[in-house]
């Protein structure tokens, strides 16, 4: 670790961790009651990418990401009240109940829709960033997706694109090394998705599961396009799916891994790490008010009414136009 | 209304003119600003706006697709072209998973201002991949508008208010077409979404011509005149939202109708024209209905067997005749060398 942080950062950064763990294990948690209309895909285990990027970001700074984003939009500051009543299917919700899990979106924060159709925010990401440099506004966007995404084409086209145009986006690819069940070793020739961005011309790196490295790295990046240094950046930042696929529940059981694999990335938790550089009492403060915060989420979700009838046909179309 | 241009100069003219005046607009897709600029309906954009609102792409239409998405969600108001329809398949993904859906999943919150421009060809050996009117595909899915204009006044009066809606339009271009000349006025104006066209008034049977088929129709307009048969053609124009009420009322009054499809009969734009006029009719006097477009095989390039693929006037004339006659008459009009079709030669 090079840099030094300060107790107010160190505070902050657990709190974030913290609290997208929290959310997540009380979705799971709350998920066999059948009070939550969609399916989840959970990002325990691999919130200290999302917090550790989003912690670089400014609030006009652009996020899309994939499916598997509750991290990334609570990282990246989407309201949580409206998260959880989307996730109840509820008017309520962030996507008045039409979304799920799958489609969070928080405009306010600038994060954009998530798809669930893996890879198909990538060159959106792209379009995004390329409307950014012809406006000349100093806005940086990020482009998350796993390691699944880098196997479809359109990731290559996008990243061909990106080069071209030199476009100010970063690439994260949170590789948990598992589509579903299937590991990247059988389905990739060789496991070097850092190596194949970097043929496009731009620099790219696999950074190793630490909280720290990620800040640092995609910090110094996000300082240099804001210094008008030309994009794109790629990082490939190693991670590890704790939860099944889908669903609330570990999946060992079904045997393509094991509970040996997971060790070691267990005993890097971020959570935990951070977590143990707070003081006792501040760390306590900061989960009793999570807990409060949680708490207040999902009873706003409980008690928000399902959308009007109505709504079935609205939003189709905007109406109107330039 | 005096100037006349093709259908080339319309859709370029629309362009300009929208990209002089909203600075948002920007034109991008493979070889727009090349030599040959897309038959022309892209020449002189770069020079005027700059390569950064003007620029040809790599050969990846699934990912551009996106990048026009992402622009749209930007607030920049891409046209996306195509220089065949054929290429379209390459986008779906973005197309129907995305563009169509972004504004309803996310309740609302976002638009996605974008223009698909792409070409159907036809003749010369355009064959399998070069031939295809696949624009049905896009009917299907709502959150889509399809508009397929058949004269220089509509393409650019269409191109226009397709470029200033703020959802996802598909503009359905076809290679002959582009050779038609016609009434367009210089100033700016829109044709939007809503209102078919009824071209030719008559009483006897109705025939719906889409795209190009739309000539076609007007020319068996002529022949079966010479048999004292009033054939009232509408055009459509846009498909998605279609005018059915226009459609509709005409079928009222003549009892019959023939929809000419550019593009195959089976789940087509011609289904769905003669479902949605037979469930409106159901409590009027029985009407009479055929198809017509694409043989149901893939498009060939021999000439006599090309020839066989398309309706033409004559097949037209003879389909909408047996429809009043009530009956398989075998009559097929002898041809009129004035009503003969525009053959294109070539190279592309």
């Amino acid at each position: 670790m090079t840099r030094r942080y300060t107790e107010e950062q160190i505070r902050r950064f657990y709190r974030q961790l913290y609290r997208i763990r929290r959310v997540e294990e009380e979705v799971a948690r709350i998920y066999p009651s059948d009070k939550i209309k969609s399916p989840v895909h959970l990002s325990i285990g691999q919130e200290a990418v999302s917090v550790a990027v989003c912690e670089c970001l400014n609030p006009d700074d652009v996020v899309f990401g994939s499916y598997r984003s509750h991290a990334l939009y609570l990282a990246k500051g989407g309201d949580l009240k409206t998260m959880i009543a989307e996730l109840y299917g509820k008017g309520t919700g962030c996507g008045k109940g039409k979304a799920g899990s799958m489609h969070l979106i928080h405009l306010p924060s600038r994060v954009m829709g998530a798809s669930a159709v893996v890879g198909t925010t990538i060159p959106q990401a792209v379009g995004y960033a390329y409307a950014v440099k012809l406006r000349q506004e100093p806005v940086v966007v990020v482009s998350f997706f796993g390691d699944g995404a880098t196997e479809e084409g359109v990731f290559y086209e996008s990243l061909n694109f990106a080069a071209l145009k030199k476009l100010p986006i970063v690439f994260i690819c949170e590789n948990n090394q598992y589509a579903i069940h299937t590991h990247q070793s059988a389905r990739q020739a060789k496991c070097n998705i850092a190596e194949r961005a970097a043929v496009f011309g731009m620099p790219a790196e696999t950074i190793d599961d630490d909280f720290f490295a990620v800040l640092e790295r995609v910090g110094e990046t996000v300082d240099a396009l804001r210094k008008g240094a030309a994009g794109p950046f790629f990082f490939e930042c190693m991670t590890y799916r704790w939860k099944e696929h889908v669903g609330p529940d570990e999946d060992y059981h079904l045997g393509y891994r094991t509970p040996e694999e997971a060790a070691p990335w267990h005993a890097r938790d971020a959570v935990r790490v951070l977590g143990e550089r707070v003081p006792d009492a501040e760390r306590a403060k900061i989960e009793s008010d999570i807990e409060r915060e949680i708490r207040e989420a999902f009873d706003f979700a409980e008690q928000s009414p399902w959308p009007a009838d109505s709504e079935l046909f609205e939003d189709v179309f905007k109406e109107g136009g330039a | 209304m005096s100037r006349s241009c093709s259908y080339v100069d319309a859709v370029r003219e629309a362009s300009e003119q929208e990209m002089a005046r909203d600075p948002s607009v920007i034109v991008f897709g493979l070889d727009v600003d090349d030599p040959k600029a897309i038959q022309g309906t892209t020449r002189g954009l770069v020079e005027k706006f700059g390569e950064e609102r003007v620029f040809g792409t790599p050969l990846s239409e699934d990912a551009m697709t996106g990048v026009a998405i992402g622009m749209a969600l930007a607030g920049l108001r891409p046209v996306h072209v195509h220089i065949r329809m054929d290429f379209l398949m390459l986008s779906m993904n973005q197309l129907v998973n995305m563009a169509a859906k972004m504004r309803y999943m996310y309740g609302g919150q976002v638009s996605v201002p974008l223009v698909v421009r792409s070409m159907i060809g036809k003749s010369w050996g355009q064959g399998a991949q070069h031939s295809q009117g696949l624009y049905s595909f896009f009917m299907h899915v709502p959150g889509l508008k399809v508009v397929a204009p058949s004269t220089p006044y509509d393409a650019k009066g269409c191109l226009v208010a397709a470029i200033r809606d703020d959802n996802p339009v598909l503009f359905v271009e076809h290679r002959i077409l582009h050779f038609q000349r016609g009434p367009v006025p210089e100033k700016i104006y829109e044709i939007r979404p809503g209102r078919a066209r009824v071209v030719q008034e008559g009483r006897d049977v109705t025939i719906v011509g889409i795209s190009y088929m739309q000539l076609e129709a007007l020319r068996a307009h002529y022949y079966l005149a010479d048999q004292g048969v009033q054939a009232e053609i509408i055009d459509p124009i846009w498909l998605s939202p279609l005018d059915i009420d226009t459609i509709v009322s005409s079928v009222r009054k003549t009892g019959r109708l023939l929809v000419v499809d550019n593009g195959w009969t089976t789940c087509g734009a011609s289904a769905e024209i003669v479902a949605r006029v037979a469930e409106a009719l159901q409590d009027d006097e029985p009407a009479r209905f055929r198809r017509m477009g694409f043989a149901h095989v893939t498009c060939p390039t021999a000439p006599n067997l090309e020839e066989r693929f398309y309706p033409n006037a004559r097949t037209i004339a003879a389909a909408a005749y047996d429809l009043v006659q009530g009956r398989a008459s075998g009559w097929l009009p002898e041809p009129r060398e004035d009503l003969k079709a525009l053959e294109f030669k070539g190279p592309f």
